[in-house]
């Protein structure tokens, strides 16, 4: 019975105050997650946070989806990276908000990071946000930040087997895009069957897709995706509409860079 | 790393849970999950860091873990995994739900009386 309660542990010192919590560790950032995800409801915005090693085309994916979504979706983005404003500026470049969170050093995104970022994104002119979260395959599968769904990028450049070495991230995502497949000609050992069945072994059925931003191959079946999930979330809001204020009760004085 | 991150969160939950309480924290008991994306090792470094002027600067991190376990949707079957291959080891479908091995838990802590450490002093 108790693999994972603690009290096969051996006992501390005598006599000791025992007090019991049971609570996850992750509460305190679960919960401002939960904030976040009201405030996307709230507005009527999916939001959707893509995850990839540095490097794997998630500045230039969400620079073709700007160019390519039409007026009927409005997009606005919120970037995290260490250091520097160079994605924020890229994407606001092609004519979508886009606010940058600088990190300092923490290698990824939470919900607090986000909900500070939110005071600049205007929510209400918005149908989706899309968060580029930090550029690493370990840390930011660990963090809620309020999104409806998660998208994990894998480049033709990198290993098919990636989803093995990094299970916990591609466990979790909604979506799986294998990008830059413009150069698969070049390539030659990235087999796109090996990725997806990696996923399917980490018990996850999203889909898996090739496409390239550069040369637009198959970009129609991500836009595609992003209306699919936006009809979804908005039908499931109205399906559970209540509305209610609520007051903003958190202290502006709170840093959340780290 | 994240886990200096979560140790953070740790020690502000194990703060509050232990406003009020006499004695001195000796044992923080924590479940962390071969599925949870967490190092066990690593989460002992961090704790050893972030634990400094704290009211668990003199606390052992105790961590327990439950083995990563799926039930299959398909035949029913409870199979005991690894973190990258979930499928079931009766019928091999990936049609699976983890059962146990995800949690990142704080069970609870330990506080030591400090009558007891005066009087064997």
């Amino acid at each position: 019975m108790c693999e994972d309660c603690g009290c096969a542990l051996p006992k501390a010192s005598p006599d000791p105050q025992v007090v019991d919590v049971h609570a996850r560790l992750l509460a305190a950032n679960d919960r401002a997650a939960r904030h976040n995800r009201m405030h996307f409801d709230d507005h009527g915005v999916l939001a959707v946070n893509l995850m990839s090693a540095p490097g794997s085309g998630k500045t230039a994916l969400l620079e073709a989806t700007a160019d390519a979504l039409g007026r009927d979706i409005r997009m606005g983005v919120l970037v995290g990276d260490l250091a520097t404003e160079n994605d924020a500026a890229r994407i606001r470049a092609h004519g979508v908000p886009a606010v940058q969170i600088t990190t300092g050093g923490a290698c990824h995104l939470d919900a607090d990071m986000v909900h500070h970022a939110l005071h600049e994104m205007p929510l209400d002119s918005l149908d989706v946000l899309f968060i580029e979260n930090v550029g690493n395959l370990v840390c930011p599968a660990s963090f809620d930040l309020g999104q409806h769904r998660n998208v994990a990028l894998l480049s033709f450049t990198e290993g098919d087997d990636k989803p093995a070495k990094y299970p916990v991230l591609f466990r979790g995502a909604d979506l799986v895009l294998l990008t830059k497949n413009d150069l698969a000609p070049y390539l030659g050992d990235f087999d796109p069957a090996r990725a997806e069945r990696c996923v399917r072994e980490l018990a996850n059925g999203a889909p898996v897709r090739a496409l390239s931003a550069r040369s637009g191959s198959n970009l129609q079946s991500w836009l595609d995706w992003v209306r699919a999930q936006l009809a979804a979330v908005r039908s499931r809001r109205h399906a559970h509409s209540h509305h209610h204020s609520h007051p903003h009760t958190h202290d502006h004085g709170e840093t959340v860079a780290r | 790393m994240h886990e200096l991150s979560i140790c953070q969160a740790l020690l502000e939950q194990v703060e509050a849970a232990t406003r009020g309480h006499a004695g001195r924290v000796d044992r923080i008991r924590v479940s962390v999950g071969p599925l949870a994306g967490v190092d066990a090792g690593q989460l002992e470094r961090a704790f050893e860091l972030a634990r400094e002027g704290t009211v668990a600067r003199h606390a052992r991190l105790a961590i327990a873990s439950a083995p990563a376990r799926v039930l299959c949707r398909d035949c029913g079957a409870q199979s005991e995994v690894s973190p990258n291959r979930l499928l079931c080891a009766r019928c091999g479908s990936w049609r699976t739900r983890i059962a146990s091995g995800d949690e990142l838990l704080l069970l609870g802590v330990d506080l030591t009386d400090e009558r007891v450490e005066a009087s064997a002093a």
